[in-house]
């Protein structure tokens, strides 16, 4: 099938990429995520043009200890959400080798399902070095489903330990996914991940200790002596053979409409929104210092540092006033 | 710009279980630093072709030691053509007959590797028939850029 002809060439004509997502056209959606995922120039025109008909998805955050059954309580939750005729979209991250660069990414063994649901579409990504749990492309991926007219998008973290709490800023609903039997079970789970979650989940409730696991989940939550205007739910589920989960999408719409009523929505996504722009710009700036840095100076400096006549604190505001007096 | 990653799609079609040459593959082609996804076994073709569309993979590889590869390898080439998909390399493995090769090229499947194939030479097949950086091939010689 391949007729040695590269594929960049092929679908040369990216410029289009756009107008097919919001025609629905799953190929273009899956072919605009390699170029976020590579960090392609023309990605950020076609995301640029799929912003006015972004903000509609529901974004369901999943996350919680590898094989505590996130990828199982996705495709459950996902056919659950089909039934009631919404459309879904699901990112799923595993991890990338720090070694090779590679990764299995193997999220779908478990969703093998929904491949063939016209309303589903799903895409897995490696991390490909980023820190938090997802990857950098992650949140422009999400924005190509919610584009495409995915009424909710789920996004499944790699298996979390403890400091991923990346998801809370990409997420409207956060889920922790835990499991009973994990030796000492509050040991994994520590203050920062304990704070994002906007439900819990302890899966694999076949299992012995769930019970357990609930109780000290509940003390945690207790020793907050401000009492959180939306008290996380701890719920037992079983995602195997499909026990609890419905009572999961329950909670997850019932917080969903929560953050509407109370204005939290709101003020989430005007969060969000700052935080990218930041981002962005911060992006600019470092292209932009890169540019206009006295690259024969800044040698200057290194020397000079070496031979301790300078600090590197002066050294480094002396480099930016430089740029700035460019500048002005 | 960060480079583009080589994508590829390991399935396992029909109804057969061995899949220690799919995983071992599998395992080969990510420690060559690509990303595999891998969908489990009992997948249909059009499971297959569904799932490389939406990963927008560079690759698919099937691998059958039941003896249903003359059936099922076709049937996802001609679902590929039939959605006017040409730039996906396509590859087999396992048990299948000398004979049986050239039937399935002539059906678009790219190559077959049989029992005993060096990781290498699989890993090697991959990296040189999968191309698809503009850059590349604008700059072939170039590696000053960023
Ligand atoms: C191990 C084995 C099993 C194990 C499988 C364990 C597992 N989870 O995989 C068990 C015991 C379960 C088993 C069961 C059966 N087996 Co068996 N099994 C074998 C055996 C001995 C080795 C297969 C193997 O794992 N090889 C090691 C791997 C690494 O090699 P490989 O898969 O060939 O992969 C290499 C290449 O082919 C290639 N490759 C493979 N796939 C791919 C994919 C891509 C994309 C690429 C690029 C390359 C590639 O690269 C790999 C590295 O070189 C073979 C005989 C043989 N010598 O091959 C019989 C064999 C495959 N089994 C056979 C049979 C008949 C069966 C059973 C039906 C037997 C029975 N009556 O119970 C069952 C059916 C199981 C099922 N559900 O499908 C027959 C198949 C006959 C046929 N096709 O006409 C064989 C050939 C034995 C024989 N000579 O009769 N089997
Ligand atoms: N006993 C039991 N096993 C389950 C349950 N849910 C999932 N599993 C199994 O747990 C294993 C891991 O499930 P996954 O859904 O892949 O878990 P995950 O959290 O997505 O894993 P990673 O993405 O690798 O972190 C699989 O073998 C599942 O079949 C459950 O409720 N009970
Ligand atoms: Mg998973």
């Amino acid at each position: 099938m391949n007729s040695n002809i590269p594929r960049m060439i092929l679908g040369s004509n990216h410029m289009d990429l756009a107008d097919r997502v919001l025609a629905k056209d799953k190929r273009a959606a899956a072919r605009l995520i390699t170029l976020i995922e590579s960090e392609e120039e023309e990605a950020y025109e076609q995301l640029g043009i799929l912003h006015a008909s972004t903000g509609k998805a529901h974004i369901i955050g999943v996350t919680g200890p590898p094989g505590s059954g996130k990828s199982t309580i996705v495709d459950r939750l996902a056919k659950k959400i089909r039934a009631k005729g919404k459309t879904v979209g699901i990112i799923a991250v595993d991890p990338t080798s720090p070694f090779t660069g590679g990764a299995i990414l193997g999220d779908r063994i478990r969703m093998v399902d929904l491949t063939l649901d016209e309303g589903v579409f799903i895409r897995s990504m490696g991390t490909r070095g980023h820190l938090g749990g997802l990857s950098r492309a992650a949140s422009g991926a999400v924005k190509v489903l919610d584009a495409f007219g995915m009424d909710v998008v789920i996004l499944e973290t790699v298996g979390a330990g403890q400091s991923e709490v990346e998801i809370v800023s990409h997420a409207h609903t956060t889920v922790i996914v835990e499991m009973p039997g994990l030796g000492d079970e509050i040991q994994t789970i520590k203050a920062g991940i304990m704070e994002i979650a906007d439900i819990f989940v302890i899966n694999k409730a076949d299992r012995e200790g769930a019970d357990k696991t609930a109780m000290e989940i509940q003390a945690m939550l207790g020793l907050n002596p401000e009492k959180p205007e939306w008290e996380p739910p701890i719920l037992q589920t079983v995602a195997r053979t499909d026990q609890g989960v419905d009572v999961l999408l329950e909670k997850v719409e019932e917080h969903y409409k929560y953050l509407k009523a109370s204005g939290k929505f709101e003020k989430m996504v005007e969060m969000g929104i700052r935080e990218e722009l930041n981002t962005l710009i911060r992006g600019h700036l470092n292209r932009l210092a890169d540019d206009m840095i006295d690259r024969e100076q800044f040698d200057k400096m290194v020397n000079d540092i070496l031979a301790r006549k300078i600090d590197p604190y002066t050294a480094a505001s002396q480099l930016v006033e430089d740029i700035e007096n460019k500048l002005k | 710009m960060s480079e583009r990653k080589m994508r590829v799609l390991i399935a396992k079609p029909g109804l057969d279980g061995h899949d220690r040459g799919a995983k071992i593959v599998a395992r080969a082609l990510r420690d060559a630093g690509f990303e595999v996804i891998y969908t489990g076994l009992h997948q249909t073709p059009e499971q297959i072709v569904e799932t490389a569309i939406q990963e927008d993979v560079d690759a698919i590889g099937m691998s059958c030691l039941s003896g249903a590869h003359m059936t099922l390898f076709p049937k996802v080439t001609r679902l590929l053509r039939e959605k006017g998909i040409d730039d996906i390399l396509v590859t087999g493995g396992g048990i299948i007959p000398q004979e049986d090769i050239p039937k399935l090229k002539e059906e678009g499947i790219d190559m077959i590797f049989g029992p005993g194939t060096p990781l290498e030479t699989i890993v090697k097949y991959h990296r040189e028939n999968i191309v698809h950086s503009k850059n590349e091939l604008e700059h072939p010689e170039d590696d000053t850029r960023k």
